[in-house]
Parts: C-alpha cells; sequence; structure tokens
C-alpha cells in the first residue's frame, strides 16, 4: 500500500431536511473519517438504518456530501457538483455494484448493451472496436460466456445477473468499486459463486472494495477491516480478525452476538433491545447508543464519545472500551 | 367455534397420549400444471415432527419448502395437484377430510406466519383489531373479552406497553415488531403447530436473534411445535432440534441437527454447508454447489441430485431409490452416502 489512501473522508456528513411542524436534520452520515487503501478490502456493517448505504452513496459521489472533505487521487471530488462529476476521469475510477441485480439492470439493454453503456459514457476516446474487445474481456473474467452478450436480463438468472451488474462495474477499470450488499438477493450456493468470483477480481485486478453488508460472516471472509455505523456514526473500525476476536464496542459485541451460530446451541447471548433513537436532530452530547447500550452511564449522556486509538489500527468511540475486556464477546 | 368440535379432548394431547406425532408427512408427491408442462415439485416427501420440537426445512428457493408448508395449510395455487401422499395432524389425514372441516383445524390447530410481516398485516387495520379478528374466527373467547385477550397475545411476544400498540398501524411498527405482531395473532388462539416460512428474511441480524429467541421460548413455554423454513443453514443449526434438508422436491436427509452440521451423510448437505459463509474459516474454503437445480418439467432420474454430484455412480440410476436409515432419527436419500 502506498503511503497517500485511495480514497479519505474528513467529517464526511449528510443531512436530510425532513418534515414536521419544526422540521429537522435526519443525521445519516454524521462526521465520518474514513481512509480506503489501494487494494484494500473494507466491510461497512450496522442495522438498517444507520446510514451505511449513505455513506456508500456519498463515496461514490452519487450524492453530494453536506459538509466534509471526500479526497480521491489526491482531488477533492466532494466539491464537485455531482452534475459534473458524471463527465470526470474520476467517475470511471470509482464504480457501484447494487445489491438487487433484478431491479439494478435496465431491462431494455441488452448485456452486451448494459456493459457498453458505462464504457461509452465514461471512456469517449475508446473507439467501438476496443470497447467491444472490452465487453468480451469483462465476460470472461466475470465467468459469463459470450453467447450471453444478445440476451436480456429476463433471460438469465440471478446469479448471472449479479454477474452482469459485476461485469457492468469493472468494464471501466475502476480503482474502487463500492458494493452494497450485492450477494443479499442471491441463494446461497449462487452467493458462493459470486463472493468467490469478487475475491478473485480483486486480486487479479488491484482493486479497492468498500464492501457494504449487513451479513457479518461475507465481511469477514471478504475484508481486511470492518467498519462498523451506529446511527450515523462511526463507533469502531479495526482489522477484521481483531474486531471478530476482541470486538470493544457494546454495540459491536452485540452485532457479532446476533450472528447465528449451531456452536451457540442453548447460550443465552444478551441481546439488544429496543430500536435505535431517532436519527432527527439527534442531542450532540449523547452517545448514540445511549439507552440501549448495556453500559450506558450518566457520563454516557453528558459526553459523546469519539473514535479514539485502543489498538493497532483499531479505533472505538467507547469511554469504557477498555473495562468490558473481562466480559465475553 | 361450533359446540366444542375439538376442545373436549384438545387433538393433540389425544394424539401424545397415543404416542401418534403431532404432524407427519407421508409419501406426499404434488405436481404443478405450468404452460411448460407440469413441474414435479414433490416427490415422496415424508418427515415427522413431535410435539415441542422446532423443525428446520432447509433448502434453496424451488427445493419443495414454502410449497410443502402450504400443502399443510391448504395454501396451494390452483395449478397444484397433489397425486399422491398424506399429511397426518395428531394423525388425520388432513387431505382425506372436507375443506370445510379442515378449516375450523387449520387455524386454530395450526397456525402460519410469513416473511415480509409489513406486508402480510392489513395496512389500515389497528394491530390489536387484526389479533381481534384471528380470535373471532378460531376461539371460543366471548366478544366482551377479546380486547384484553389481544392485549395479553401482545404481550406474551414480550412487545412493549402493549395497551398502547393494540391502537397501532403496522406503519407505526418496525419490522421486528410487525414480526411480533404475527406471532402474536398466530397464536392467540393456542395452536400445537407454528409454520414460520422465512419469518426473520428482511430483518436485521439483532432483531432477527431476538425474534428466533422469543420462538423457541413460547415453544419451550407452550410445548408448541414448530416448523421452521429456511434457507439459512447456521440459524436452522442454532435452533432447531432436527433439521430436514430439501433439494429439488425431495427431502434428501433428516437428521438431529447437531449430527446434520457435523456428519452430513447426503452430498447435497456436506455441499450446501461448505457453500454457508458462517461455516467458512476462509473464502477459500468456501465452495460452491456444481450445477443448477434441475429443470422439474422434465423426467428425473431417482436421485435429482445425481447431475451435480460428484460421487456419481452408474447404479445411482437405478429405481427405485429409498430413504436409508443411517441411524435412530437419521435418513438420508442416497445409494452412497459420505
Amino acid at each position: 500500500m502506498s503511503d497517500a489512501p485511495l480514497l479519505s473522508a474528513l467529517g464526511l456528513t449528510k443531512f436530510f431536511k425532513v418534515g414536521g411542524r419544526e422540521g429537522g436534520l435526519l443525521h445519516a452520515v454524521d462526521h465520518v473519517d474514513l481512509s480506503i487503501g489501494r487494494g484494500e478490502s473494507i466491510g461497512l456493517v450496522g442495522e438498517s438504518g444507520c446510514g451505511k448505504s449513505t455513506l456508500a452513496r456519498v463515496l461514490a459521489h452519487l450524492t453530494p456530501p453536506s459538509a466534509g472533505q471526500l479526497r480521491f487521487e489526491g482531488v477533492d471530488i466532494g466539491q464537485i457538483p455531482e452534475r459534473r462529476f458524471a463527465s470526470r476521469p474520476e467517475r470511471a475510477r470509482i464504480q457501484m455494484v447494487f445489491q438487487d441485480p433484478t431491479e439494478s439492470l435496465n431491462p431494455h439493454l441488452t448485456v452486451e448493451g448494459a456493459i457498453l453503456d458505462p464504457i461509452r459514457r465514461l471512456l469517449p476516446g475508446m473507439s467501438a472496436a476496443n470497447a467491444a474487445a472490452r465487453v468480451d474481456e469483462v465476460l470472461d473474467l466475470v465467468g459469463l460466456p459470450l453467447a450471453f452478450k444478445p440476451r436480456y436480463p429476463h433471460q438469465l438468472s440471478g446469479g448471472q445477473r449479479a454477474r452482469v451488474g459485476i461485469a457492468r462495474a469493472i468494464a471501466v477499470e475502476p480503482a474502487l468499486l463500492i458494493l452494497d450488499e450485492p450477494t443479499s438477493a442471491l441463494d446461497v450456493s449462487v452467493q458462493a459463486v459470486i463472493l468467490k468470483l469478487l475475491a478473485d477480481l480483486r486480486t487479479r485486478l488491484g482493486m479497492s472494495y468498500l464492501f457494504v453488508s449487513h451479513d457479518l460472516n461475507v465481511v469477514r471472509l471478504l475484508c481486511q477491516r470492518v467498519v462498523v455505523m451506529y446511527l450515523g456514526k462511526v463507533i469502531e473500525s479495526g482489522p477484521v480478525e481483531r474486531i471478530f476476536a476482541h470486538p470493544r464496542h457494546p454495540y459491536t459485541r452485540a452485532l457479532l452476538a446476533a450472528v447465528p451460530d449451531p456452536a451457540r446451541r442453548d447460550t443465552r447471548p444478551p441481546r439488544l433491545a429496543g430500536s435505535p433513537s431517532s436519527p432527527v436532530n439527534p442531542d450532540p452530547r449523547v452517545c448514540r447508543f445511549y439507552g440501549r447500550c448495556p453500559i450506558g452511564t450518566e457520563r454516557c449522556a453528558e459526553d459523546m464519545p469519539n473514535l479514539r486509538p485502543i489498538g493497532a489500527e483499531h479505533l472505538v468511540a467507547c469511554h469504557y472500551a477498555e473495562q468490558q475486556k473481562g466480559l465475553a464477546a | 367455534m361450533k359446540a366444542g368440535l375439538m376442545r373436549a379432548t384438545h387433538p393433540a394431547e389425544a394424539a401424545a397420549a397415543h404416542g401418534v406425532p403431532l404432524l407427519e408427512v407421508d409419501r406426499l408427491t404434488l405436481d404443478f400444471a405450468t404452460r411448460g408442462g407440469r413441474v414435479k415439485a414433490l416427490d415422496q416427501v415424508g418427515f415427522t415432527l413431535d410435539r415441542g420440537q422446532i423443525l428446520g426445512l432447509v433448502g434453496e428457493s424451488g427445493s419443495g419448502k414454502s410449497v410443502t408448508a402450504f400443502a399443510i395449510m391448504d395454501l396451494l395455487d390452483q395449478a397444484a395437484r397433489i397425486e399422491t401422499g398424506q399429511i397426518r395432524f395428531t394423525g388425520i389425514d388432513l387431505l382425506a377430510r372436507k375443506r370445510r372441516a379442515l378449516k375450523e383445524l387449520r387455524g386454530r390447530e395450526i397456525a402460519m406466519i410469513f416473511q415480509s410481516p409489513r406486508t402480510a398485516l392489513h395496512p389500515i387495520r389497528k394491530v390489536g383489531h387484526q389479533i381481534e379478528d384471528v380470535l373471532r374466527a378460531h376461539s371460543s373467547v366471548p366478544p366482551g373479552l377479546r380486547r384484553q385477550k389481544a392485549i395479553e397475545a401482545l404481550e406474551r411476544v414480550r412487545i412493549p406497553d402493549p395497551a398502547r400498540r393494540y391502537e397501532a398501524y403496522p406503519f407505526e411498527l418496525s419490522g421486528g415488531m410487525c414480526q411480533r405482531v404475527m406471532i402474536a395473532m398466530a397464536l392467540s388462539a393456542d395452536p400445537s403447530l407454528l409454520i414460520a416460512d422465512e419469518p426473520t428474511t428482511g430483518l436485521d441480524v439483532t432483531t432477527q436473534a431476538v425474534i428466533m429467541d422469543l420462538i423457541r421460548d413460547l415453544v419451550r413455554e407452550s410445548g408448541m411445535s414448530v416448523l421452521l423454513i429456511t434457507h439459512d443453514l447456521a440459524m436452522a443449526g442454532e435452533y432447531c432440534d432436527r433439521i430436514a434438508v430439501m433439494h429439488a422436491g425431495h427431502i434428501v436427509e433428516t437428521a438431529p441437527a447437531h449430527l446434520l452440521l457435523r456428519e452430513p451423510a447426503h452430498p447435497y448437505s456436506a455441499k450446501l454447508i461448505a457453500a454457508t459463509p458462517a461455516k467458512a474459516a476462509s473464502i477459500e474454503a468456501l465452495a460452491a454447489i456444481p450445477g443448477n437445480l434441475p429443470d422439474l418439467r422434465q423426467p428425473q432420474p431417482p436421485c435429482r441430485f445425481s447431475t451435480r454430484c460428484e460421487r456419481h455412480r452408474p447404479d445411482c440410476d437405478q429405481p427405485p431409490l429409498d430413504a436409508a436409515r443411517l441411524g435412530q432419527d437419521h435418513l438420508v436419500l442416497c445409494r452412497h452416502p459420505l
């Protein structure tokens, strides 16, 4: 990994105005610092509504940040209006694979058309012959026969559609691939194939991955680093092995304890009660996890914990991260 | 309920006294008429479920899990035709009885919850009233007590502040809360069998854990049985007593959950385990299942896994193929088990 990260976000924030008498600001992404190294694979996890998909969309520059800095390959892309960004060379360098391949493929485009479309738009200098060769190349990379080129999405299986979604994204040779739950709509056997394909593509093409997922096992298999979000905030991040073996934030512990595991039969890990508090105008002094947290002291209600280092590359936002050492994960 | 039709002797209790399993699906074979021909969706499907047990029905989409549940609940599509087999509930063959007589049994004795609870609930009816609808249809609770019973049902599924939530509409509740309401509805008539079809799909992993803990607790409290339909082998392993693995309309293996996960005998069960991220130590260890589900409109060999199976031998294609007993509670549909 070179010194300068591929992408770095500093205080990245995305608020949405919401209705109501007083109106309010929904803190979807709230002052997130994040860097993605070249060739690195990062897993972004958290419950639905925690802001992980919004963060992915802001990082992909599909939606502009409300505040904060977003640098990609040295360029502050956060400042570029997204209309103009669509025709910038950086657009090709950051690509996204969406959740449901059935929903995200244009039903009127053939496999060939779906893959050619981003090439034509984002690499206008490429000749037609080279573009056609590129289509064949990426089809081969994702393991689809060339005979599939004239087919439409409805003539494909779920796994084949997922492959087209990946082929389309890698056709313009991105340096960063942002994957938003790419396998959640797939059956377990197809999921295994696609996960192995993604792992293989990353090594072969040297891309970086930001892997948004609610499935912690998938993140464990595919990522080197994991970032845990809760209500718009990053609450813990670090190397995958370390976080899975020694989670320090009480929320990360609860998340890991909720992953089904036959070995845990008949045990009673503590469960998270209730649901997250409102993301609209949250009190800036109160820890976002307060109220649901099994620790939750007066201090947590008066002094929002910031992310701080607790070990090599391991950051956690909890006043009591050290004191939980004795607790079972 | 009409004049104590079955309440005098609770059928489940009567059956337990005679050592009859609560639910027996016996050589159930059914197909669907489609424009492309008859789809042989289930072939000789059989399993038993005892009182107070959770049986996991596990397999990929298209394997026949939901069709089996729908057959038990009489929710099958018009295009479905049951060719042979029996579905015995407390010894009574449900398929041999008149529909109207069975309607009473299903709903009160057998209840079902579905995935995506938000769409399964009536969107503009208060959840409390929806529970009362069930009580009206399937219980002898007098009208004046129904509200109280509905609130108790919400309390039983650990919904905080049940009297207030009684007044809520589904859109005011989270997905996890909606699923609890569904469970409360299903349990309000005290069924002896709950069929749960992917009850936590679409819910967060933390909510999933709470809902599954709740289902397990309710089983222990009431002695009810659960048929849990899921594609998640790890979840079945954590919560089920026994697991039945389905592939292409066959039950290929039935065993106690821990045994099935530790020592699968059917090649398909082993492949399914190897493809599950929860069981893989690394991405290299994760292994895809070769091939695809066979086209069930075409004539099938005795073993429907044979075209995908690495252990396939010539005698695999010799009919008939019957389930072999490997242990007291371990059945496998394979001539050459692992």
